[in-house]
């Protein structure tokens, strides 16, 4: 092999640069979404390879159902702030107050209620651009994305008409209110992100290693029991999402494989305390990563209906 | 996996016409190679019990939106990923009816190899032929004929060895292919496809996935003459430290050739010449950088660089003007007209341009060109000529798949409407300037 030549990670590293930049050159307002999670701390330092020695020319933004693991956001703001950039936060609490937000009732996951608090901060930024850590194997309704995918004046994606993406010459153009959603990420499974992570040597929340913590069993899954209730001039956050009596609560060795929030997010037994330990369980796995979250086990369509109302 | 030998990465797509069993061999890939999990197989299991009769379905794992589920076929790319020890894999599927030609372009454009399926009873159809042709037309170098359903011909060498002869007897008018090779398989009971059949003894060669794993793709990309699309000016504007405020960096990714510091470099269209003093990245200073690889130049002299301008070697210089002469594929159900204007974007710059002549529109079945059409209808792929608003710099499509690309964007939709391969220039960039930049 000549020594002009890439593997397949540092291939996928210029990639995702390349589309970072053409965001950075054709987008007015772009903003980056960086939840903290494993995919998006990729996303963070492709933005360094991107724009070093320049600040990274974008805001962070995210979107809290909160219900949020307490590690993930902490790790969010230190890594925004080592960074030296603006991070955004607006959550679900915010749009139910305002009245933009409506629980469905007796719905407990507040998953698809991140759509208008999303759909929101983008009209209120008025950003035209927003860089998403999703990848194609994550997913049968990403596995359609394209990286550069157009969102109408609703923020809704039409899978039949999207636009066609050829060679890496990327269509920016929007009319007024239309905004794109960018994935670099788009051609990196599971297993090149922890390649990467372990590569880069960057850190992750400590919730993606073992640890010992209370879990109990509903619907096929190991869900983490929240924090107590403390505040009670306020409703219980987490009513609905705490084990009934019937689900006795164990205390486990585990860790989370994917991250949504403590609602959604299955805990996996794991002894795993290193990125090399997380790297063999990903090769040796025979469950998908999304099969640890109850929000896409909702049904065949779960994903496709979110992302078609404006998900990312 | 170890780390020791690094992975190569091939990027291949499918095509093939309706029921070809585009997806049944990519499930039968994912499954035999054991890229598919349990939970995808719970899955695959209850659309069996609900739709199947109880039959599992390989193709349910491609075709993902309920549309395509409800309708049985496939709508849009859908991209997959499988790894092997040897090698990683990034799968297009691609559609095979009429009216989704633009999605095939689309998940080819990028691809080190096309897999064209053949259905063995029905052989050579129209379809074989135009996915064929684009294949050829988007310069990929790998061919891969995949003749499928033989179980359902009784393993027919004689029926093989038709169909290999119709293909070879069209393919020298296509003559683009680095090598084309004819595999007879069953995506459906997985003959050939990952382990060699036992009902094929007749067959002397490599199975599907072994092809795969070892045609030899390190030459795909293009090391010679340099071409750096300048992506976008890294500033730092930081007035606190003096380095930093002093940078002026070069950021893109190199479309083809090498670079080295201290390299002399022309900066087009100016025509300005000027030595390469660091390839920055995040990583460190290089001493050099090939295609594809993401930099940051910084060149000895303090130029008037943006996004769009082009960073060549002297060598070899690409051209550059505003007469283009191009084979397009036209996406858009509104058809393309001569006397139109659009926006064209190639390597990073976009420009106004019009469509001053339509030379001829292709026939897919006899590969002839038949002369002034005219206009060109969705899936149409033609001939035609155009003038931009401000100069290209560019090359031929044969010679560099990134320097002779553009797309059309319609003016109001913002549709993507064509992708355009570019003729060569017929003669090179005469630069004004002869000194180095003072």
């Amino acid at each position: 092999m000549s020594s002009y030549h890439l593997d397949h990670l540092q291939y996928l590293e210029t990639e995702a640069i390349h589309i970072m930049r053409e965001v950075a050159a054709e987008f007015e307002r772009p903003a980056l979404l960086f939840s903290g999670g494993k995919d998006s701390i990729c996303l963070l330092r492709l933005a360094e390879k991107a724009f070093r020695p320049s600040d990274i020319p974008m805001p962070f933004l995210n979107v809290e159902t909160g219900h949020e693991f307490p590690e993930l956001i902490e790790f969010r703001d230190r890594r925004a702030k080592q960074l030296g950039a603006k991070l955004i936060v607006r959550s679900v609490d915010e749009g139910i107050a305002k009245g933009f937000v409506t629980p469905t009732p007796g719905q407990i996951s507040r998953n698809q209620l991140q759509i208008p608090v999303l759909l929101n901060a983008i009209e209120e930024f008025r950003f035209d651009c927003a860089i998403g850590g999703a990848r194609r194997d994550e997913e049968k309704a990403r596995a359609k994305e394209r990286f550069f995918s157009f969102r109408d004046a609703f923020g809704q994606w039409d899978p039949k008409n999207q636009r066609p993406e050829i060679w890496n010459l990327y269509n920016a153009r929007l009319n007024q209110g239309e905004n794109m959603r960018v994935f670099p990420l788009s051609n990196w499974t599971e297993m090149d992100v922890w390649e990467y992570i372990r590569q880069e040597k960057l850190e992750v929340p400590n919730i993606y290693f073992s640890h010992t913590r209370d879990v109990f069993r509903r619907a096929g899954q190991w869900l983490p029991v929240p924090p107590p209730h403390t505040d009670s001039t306020k409703p219980d956050p987490f009513a609905g999402g705490r084990p009934k009596p019937n689900e006795p609560i164990q205390s486990m060795v585990c860790r989370v494989r994917t991250i949504a929030d403590m609602i959604s997010t299955g805990m996996i037994d794991s002894p795993a305390t290193t990125v090399d330990d997380i790297i063999g369980e990903v090769a040796a796995a025979r469950v998908t990563e999304r099969g640890t979250r109850a929000d896409d086990r909702a049904s065949e369509a779960a994903m496709e209906d979110r992302k078609k109302a404006g998900y990312f | 996996m170890s780390a020791n030998h690094p992975i190569e990465l091939l990027r291949f797509n499918t095509c093939g016409s309706v029921d070809d069993g585009k997806s049944t061999l990519i499930g039968r890939l994912l499954y035999d190679s054991k890229s598919i999990m349990e939970d995808q197989m719970e899955a695959l299991e209850r659309s069996a019990d609900i739709t199947g009769g109880g039959q599992i379905n390989l193709a349910n794992l491609t075709d993902g939106l309920r549309a395509e589920r409800e309708q049985g076929i496939t709508i849009d790319v859908a991209y997959r990923y499988f790894a092997t020890p040897r090698r990683k894999f990034i799968v297009a599927d691609t559609p095979g009816h009429v009216q989704y030609t633009r999605n095939m372009v689309t998940g080819a454009s990028t691809a080190n190899l096309s897999i064209v399926l053949v259905d063995a009873r029905m052989g050579v159809i129209e379809q074989t032929r135009r996915h064929t042709y684009i294949a050829a037309l988007l310069g990929i170098p790998h061919l891969v004929i995949a003749v499928n359903k033989m179980d359902l011909v009784d393993w027919s060498e004689a029926r093989f060895t038709e169909i290999r002869d119709e293909i070879e007897g069209f393919l020298p008018k296509l003559s683009s292919f680095k090598d084309v090779k004819f595999i007879p398989i069953s995506a459906l009971n997985g003959d050939n496809v990952v382990e060699p059949s036992k009902h094929t003894p007749w067959y002397v060669g490599p199975s599907l996935l072994g092809h795969l794993e070892t045609v030899h793709i390190a030459s795909d990309w293009n090391l010679s003459a340099l071409r750096f699309p300048v992506q976008w000016v890294n500033r730092p504007n930081n007035p606190t430290n003096k380095e930093l405020h002093d940078f002026r960096g070069l950021s893109g990714q190199i479309a083809s050739g090498i670079v080295k510091v201290g390299q002399k470099v022309m900066v087009l269209p100016s025509g300005m010449k000027s030595t390469v003093k660091e390839i920055w990245t995040f990583d460190g200073s290089l001493p050099e950088a090939f295609c594809p690889q993401s930099v940051t130049l910084q060149l000895a002299h303090d130029l008037d660089i943006s996004r769009g301008d082009m960073i060549v070697g002297l060598e070899g210089l690409p051209g550059m003007g505003t007469d283009l002469h191009a084979r397009v594929s036209w996406m858009n159900q509104r058809p393309l007209q001569r006397g139109k204007k659009y926006f064209l974007k190639h390597s990073t710059q976009t420009v106004q341009a019009m469509v001053t002549a339509l030379e001829s529109r292709i026939d897919i079945q006899t590969y002839d060109e038949l002369p002034e059409p005219a206009e060109l209808a969705m899936n149409d792929i033609g001939v035609i000529r155009l003038k931009t608003a401000k100069p290209l710099i560019y090359d031929g499509y044969g010679i560099n798949r990134l320097t002779g690309a553009f797309i059309l964007v319609e003016q109001g939709t913002n549709a993507t409407i064509a992708a355009g391969m570019l003729y060569p220039a017929l003669e090179a960039v005469k630069p004004e300037y002869n000194d180095f930049a003072i």
